[in-house]
């Protein structure tokens, strides 16, 4: 499979030049399999640029939502295929206890919010609610599972006959751990995790700034580090960057935790543009 | 050993937090955590025990009413909210593993999560203080 990071940036769209490099679009990530399914992960104003690359052959697309907050679903409405009536657009994400998914959309996509209302568009539309039992989509088996954020928050894993992807973003595992790691199974995410090729998660914070930050949802690059060295993952990418670090912060940051944590797998922080190829295939 | 669901991993971390006695059951009644406070009361330490069966941990208390007569199973507010899903509360006497009789009252509540899933359920503790 290939991953592709479209946007790596949490919370705000942080555009200019301090912030070229690792890019300053919200989260989204495509996965393009063998078979060539392809599957974005998250809405965040990355999906814009992503969705100029499809091909209008394209008959089928699937988005994974963590969740609904904006910064992961604030491309959705500016996503091309959603005005192909060609296209079949199946969008996954979690209902809360009281709003159907459909209804939580809604929100967004209606005015005063945004122009378009969603059963105006013009594609041919599936809502499915997440999470849910194990899922295929193409050649693509998934799993997904609630994970710690405040609000109904799903990570997704992502399997091939060959390679696993955990995507894992806006996630706090360390919440409430007087010494975090614990062991897995009491661990938010373990499952999701475990043993996966490629690991992208959140990486918010410093370790000074989580402390300021608890209960907020979110991660500091130590313990993404740590979750991933818990979970046996062969790399992890730092994701969901705080929109307040520079391109500087995110080097110096990383580079810190690392020292610190002395992993031994493969470190990489999250930059827009950047490709994973997992699996033979 | 697979992951506990995250509204399980969330209501330990709240529980190791609270300085009230609570214990955590999954749906048939294993003890996947009790707090500080509980071990006192149960008179055991989780980190010696870990995660015991509904024997074993149920067999070592000896649960009556205030003339001594044994606690019927059916009417245990654990076992109410496990089992029939809707919160209980009562008095009784709890004698742990330690053989101290204890006054204490018991609230106990359904886990449900999300899209209405069946977890287990929880028990709060509240001992009761004769002057």
């Amino acid at each position: 499979m290939k991953v592709t990071l479209w946007g790596t940036r949490g919370s705000l769209a942080t555009p200019g030049g301090t912030t070229a490099r690792y890019g300053g679009n919200t989260s989204c990530v495509s996965v393009h399999g063998p078979d060539g399914t392809v599957l974005v992960l998250d809405a965040g104003t990355g999906i814009r640029p992503l969705g100029m690359t499809l091909p209008r052959s394209l008959r089928r697309v699937d988005i994974c939502l963590t969740h609904l907050h904006l910064d992961h679903i604030q491309g959705l409405g500016f996503f091309a295929p959603l005005y192909n009536p060609a296209v079949e657009v199946h969008i996954w994400g979690p209902a809360s206890t009281t709003l159907s998914l459909r209804d939580r959309l809604m929100r967004y996509l209606s005015p005063p919010l945004f122009p378009v209302r969603l059963r105006e568009l013009p594609c041919q539309l599936s809502l499915h609610e997440t999470p849910c039992a194990d899922f295929t989509i193409g050649e693509f088996r998934i799993a997904s599972a609630l994970i710690c954020h405040p609000g109904p928050t799903v990570g997704y894993r992502v399997m091939t006959a060959d390679a696993t992807l955990a995507y894992v973003t806006d996630h706090e595992p360390a919440l409430g751990v007087p010494k975090f790691p614990m062991d897995g199974a009491w661990t938010s995410g373990y499952d999701l995790a475990a043993e996966a090729d490629l690991l992208i998660h959140d990486a918010q914070y410093s370790s000074e700034e989580y402390a300021q930050y608890v209960g907020w949802g979110h991660s500091s690059l130590q313990h993404a580090i740590a979750f991933a060295a818990l979970a046996r993952v062969q790399q992890v990418v730092l994701f969901h960057h705080d929109p307040g670090h520079t391109d500087q912060d995110i080097d110096r940051l990383t580079s810190e935790a690392i020292a610190a944590t002395r992993p031994t797998f493969a470190v990489t922080p999250g930059a827009e543009g950047c490709v994973f190829e997992l699996g033979s295939r | 050993m697979a992951q506990q669901e995250i509204e399980v991993i969330l209501i330990r971390q709240l529980a190791s937090y609270l300085a009230m006695p609570i214990v955590i059951v999954n749906t048939v009644g294993t003890l996947l955590f009790y707090n500080e406070p509980a071990e006192k009361l149960l008179a055991m330490r989780f980190e010696e025990t870990g995660e015991l069966t509904e024997d074993e941990w149920v067999n070592d208390l000896r649960l009556t009413d205030e003339h001594g007569v044994p606690v019927a199973p059916e009417a245990r507010p654990l076992r109410i909210a496990l089992h029939e899903q809707r919160p209980a509360h009562t008095t009784m006497w709890g004698q742990g593993r330690d053989g101290v009789r204890r006054h204490v009252e018991v609230t106990a509540f359904p886990l449900i999560g999300q899209a209405g899933r069946v977890l287990g359920a929880v028990g709060l503790f509240w001992e009761v203080k004769h002057a």
